[in-house]
């Protein structure tokens, strides 16, 4: 089961923000969103997180409708790591995390709670941050305490890996089950902007691989066309509300499409260790192009 | 030292923090139970006491016995109650507002109570006619009760769009009412006669002498109010993320602001219902405690109420000796504490905003 949007339109005071758009977020699958500022995108993730309501075509998660479904259930099923999120008051970075638990906090012990977030704060790597009051912490700080939470929330009650599962046990045994037979899902909204290159690359491994070994659909923004050909399987690109290229990855990442969406020129280069990069074109000359 | 303890136990140092509290409350009161113009005894207060609930045979003398009975606990009770009403509604509207300095009287829903109270007092015979004595005593309580109903229901639906209310908006919507309803208590006020004017300082600055039997339903809706609003705690933990966090979260977001801003404003009505505005136990209490319990919600929702009521029991002590033999307004002294420590609040936010 997947999180599917049909068909979907949203009007916000008579603007078109997105028009007809039909995406699929597989369980198993990094699903990559590509496009302009303003092309939609966020409004996109908005919309499948039940955040927004679409004027036109419907959402479903794992086959229901999301406008049927309480916030509970849907929160259980799908987290999202927000762009930023502010917050004056100063909980500390471990509690901040522990929120991403609060879907279950009927269903989990806090033993598996405690464990999760553990496992979460040293993927994210912020351990040395733990103990920090959350609102001192920089941009691409909070970022990362963000990924934390969300991995906490996703990973429900079936735990980081194998290890955290074998502690559901008991009377919990069979909610676990059913927890497990819906697909989760992960949504990501441009979760690379204020981090620096090595975190880049951390966050994005972690994504993929909860894609790839834990069956989680992840969704996210994106704007580096090299980290969505290495990180992605299937990329959606947005332009003014519609979808203009959508497919496997290279089928899609082609410079003349990319050039002409982003009104950029933008070249492919062989890679001397193999493959090709993309690279856009620097604008020396301000006058020319707005010519 | 604070943090390591917090490190080994996370939530046995929290608990401990909220038993000291009660505590410091339950010597509160039995403090504020011996003080006043007839000084009583510690020592017979206790034995007062032990003798009520069965643990002493022999009580204390008439005159001393008649006076806590019948003066100083029904206070002491109405303190209890009205003080962590106003604490408890002042921690979770800094919450729902997701700004440290929301409280009942900024948002303009205790001024617009006490706006009900006074329209009742100076102009309440005129409106009602011959169904004036009908309702008696339970006229004003009622109106000031109404009048806070009244207030959250406007900022409810000015604060509406799309189906969604904006918390920013929401409270600034609040300040305005504030400004309107403290400009129509002006205008009652300059209405009324000599007798009346004597019970409007009454809603304005604050008693605790209460109004007999007519207060009982406000007291009640207090109590039930409150026992909702402590279940709060990790919803609004939530919502101190963001409102689309705690969505994204499981917290049906728009519910929960329906359910706190009603039930807030019932407790608040009720409470100006019974004792007029007391100011800045809503604003002071929370503060006090997330100072010593940190932010989490789940502490400070009980924490803020057992503090409302050890500061108004406190207040109130000082309210009935300072200018022996009358009584100063228990709103003086609130105000005369709580607008120095609000002010120190804003300096020490300033200093931490520059860091």
């Amino acid at each position: 089961m997947s999180l599917i949007a049909d068909n979907i339109s949203f009007v916000a005071r008579g603007r078109h923000l997105l028009r007809d758009i039909s995406v699929a977020v597989e369980p198993g699958k990094v699903l990559a969103v590509l496009g302009p500022n303003g092309a939609g995108k966020s409004t996109l993730l908005k919309v499948l997180a039940g955040e927004l309501y679409a004027a036109q075509g419907t959402v479903t998660q794992n086959g229901r409708d999301i406008s049927g479904i309480p916030a509970m259930q849907l929160a259980q099923e799908r987290a999202v790591m927000p762009q930023a999120a502010s917050m004056t008051f100063p909980f500390v970075v471990r509690d901040v995390v522990a929120l991403g638990r609060s879907p279950f906090r009927k269903l989990s012990t806090r033993q598996l709670d405690q464990q999760l977030v553990r496992r979460a704060i040293e993927l994210a790597d912020i351990d040395h941050l733990s103990e920090r009051a959350y609102p001192a912490l920089s941009g691409g700080e909070k970022q990362r305490v963000h990924l934390a939470r969300a991995l906490v929330q996703v990973w429900g009650m079936d735990g980081a890996d194998a290890y955290a599962r074998t502690l559901v046990t008991g009377s919990d045994g069979m909610e676990a089950h059913r927890q497990s037979i819906r697909s989760r899902f992960l949504l990501l909204d441009e979760p690379t902007s204020g981090l620096d290159v090595s975190h880049q690359h951390t966050l994005l491994a972690v994504a993929r691989r909860e894609a790839h070994q834990n069956n989680v659909g992840v969704l996210m923004i994106l704007h580096d066309f090299n980290q969505v050909m290495a990180y992605a399987d299937k990329v959606v690109v947005l332009q003014n509300g519609e979808m203009v290229a959508d497919g496997a990855v290279d089928t899609v990442m082609r410079p003349d499409l990319l050039s002409a969406v982003f009104k950029s020129p933008i070249r492919a280069i062989s890679d001397p260790d193999g493959g090709a990069v993309l690279v856009s074109q620097a604008k020396h000359n301000l006058d020319d192009s707005l010519a | 030292m604070v943090t390591s303890l917090r490190d080994h136990m996370p939530v046995n140092h929290r608990v401990v923090v909220l038993i000291l509290l009660m505590l410091a409350l339950i010597v509160a009161v039995v403090i504020s139970l011996g003080t006043g113009g007839a000084q009583i005894a510690l020592g017979d207060v206790i034995v007062h006491i032990a003798h009520h609930i069965g643990l002493s045979g022999t009580g204390i003398d008439g005159f001393d016995a008649r006076v806590l009975d019948t003066l100083r606990l029904p206070r002491i009770l109405r303190a209890i109650v009205i003080g962590a009403a106003l604490g408890l509604a002042g921690a979770v509207m800094q919450s729902l507002f997701r700004n440290p300095i929301a409280d009942p009287g900024i948002i303009g829903v205790s001024a617009s109570a006490a706006f009900g109270a006074v329209a009742m007092i100076v102009v309440g015979h005129l409106v009602l006619g011959s169904y004036y004595p009908v309702v008696g005593p339970y006229g004003v309580p009622m109106a000031a009760f109404g009048g806070a109903v009244l207030a959250t229901g406007i900022i409810r639906v000015l604060s509406r769009q799309d189906g969604q209310t904006d918390a920013a908006i929401m409270l600034l919507i609040g300040v305005a009412i504030n400004a309107i309803a403290f400009a129509g208590v002006g205008v009652f006020t300059y209405m009324a006669d000599d007798a009346q004017l004597r019970s409007l300082t009454f809603w304005q600055m604050g008693a605790l002498s209460g109004n007999g039997p007519a207060d009982t339903p406000a007291l009640v809706v207090m109590t039930g109010g409150v026992l909702y609003l402590l279940g709060l705690g990790t919803p609004l933990n939530l919502f101190l993320l963001g409102e689309a966090e705690a969505r994204h979260l499981g917290v049906e977001v728009e519910h929960l602001k329906r359910r706190a801003t009603v039930v807030t404003a019932l407790v608040v009505g009720a409470a100006v219902a019974v004792s007029g505005i007391i100011g800045f136990v809503g604003l002071v209490a929370p503060h006090l405690v997330r100072l010593v319990t940190g932010p989490d919600n789940r502490y400070v929702l009980p924490a803020s109420a057992i503090c409302g009521a050890i500061i108004l029991t406190c207040a109130d002590a000082v309210a009935r000796i300072i200018v022996l033999p009358a009584e100063l307004p228990i709103g003086l002294v609130t105000g005369i504490v709580g607008g120095p420590f609000f002010l120190g609040l804003l300096m020490r936010e300033k200093k931490r905003r520059r860091l």
